[in-house]
């Protein structure tokens, strides 16, 4: 499931209650991306998403990403609007009957929110606003999970 | 009528986000050179590298027919969350 919110949220809270009742889980992987301060050049980040086009791309790689790695379950959380430094911007879970798909799936579904979701962001700081784009790091994260280029027959 | 959407800078630029245009014009070309006509550094942004175009939350490429009703939205590069 995925959840877009304006509103701060607790990923503690998120995650025991992902946890609850899972007698056949055996694996819950989890990661909360928190607004860094950048010492104080960052005193507000601003996130900007398309209701019903931003959820609905976020939700089709998830669920392919739940096919790949065989995932029984995953929660999105992701904040818009205006977020502080140290507010939790993101928060993904998933659930898998062993470790290694869990921590794997999680890992997959960050880099593709760092870098492929369709997300706008501003920076607000002391000599004004600015428009991010990803870093090159972050898309080089993304494209440890693409398949190997084919060589040339 | 057609409900025009822009993100990010391209909103900042504009100096709005959300419009609606009446009557809608026929295809995405002919919105285009409407919203070009209205404001050239807007149009010239929105042909703009890495611009993408959704019509009624679809992403599309090139020219597309716009029925009345119909939401396009303009989407500067991405920046992830």
């Amino acid at each position: 499931m995925i959840t877009l919110t304006d509103q701060a949220f607790d990923p503690g809270a998120l995650l025991t209650g992902f946890c609850a009742g899972r007698t056949e889980t055996g694996a819950v992987a989890s990661f909360t991306g928190l607004a860094r301060a950048e010492g104080g050049d960052a005193l507000v980040l601003e996130l900007e998403a398309y209701p019903g086009f931003t959820d609905a791309a976020i939700a089709g790689f998830a669920d392919a990403a739940k096919t790949r790695f065989g995932l029984q379950d995953y929660l999105i959380v992701h904040r818009t609007g205006r977020i502080a430094p140290g507010e939790a911007i993101v928060f993904v879970a998933t659930a898998a009957g062993h470790r290694r798909a869990a921590f794997e799936a999680c890992d997959f579904l960050m880099d593709y929110l760092k870098s492929r979701a369709p997300f706008w962001k501003k920076q607000h700081g002391p000599d004004g606003a600015r428009w991010i784009e990803p870093t090159s790091q972050d898309r080089t994260d993304a494209t440890r999970w693409d398949p190997p280029a084919q060589e040339p027959s | 009528m057609a409900r025009v959407l822009l993100f990010g800078r391209l909103a900042d630029l504009a100096g709005w986000r959300d419009r609606e245009i009446d009557p809608a014009p026929a295809s995405l070309t002919a919105l285009r050179t409407a919203l070009a006509q209205a404001d050239a550094t807007l149009g010239e942004a929105l042909d703009g590298p890495g611009v993408q175009v959704a019509v009624d939350k679809v992403l599309v490429r090139g020219d597309a027919i716009l029925a009345a009703g119909t939401e396009v939205a303009f989407l500067p590069p991405m920046s992830g969350g």
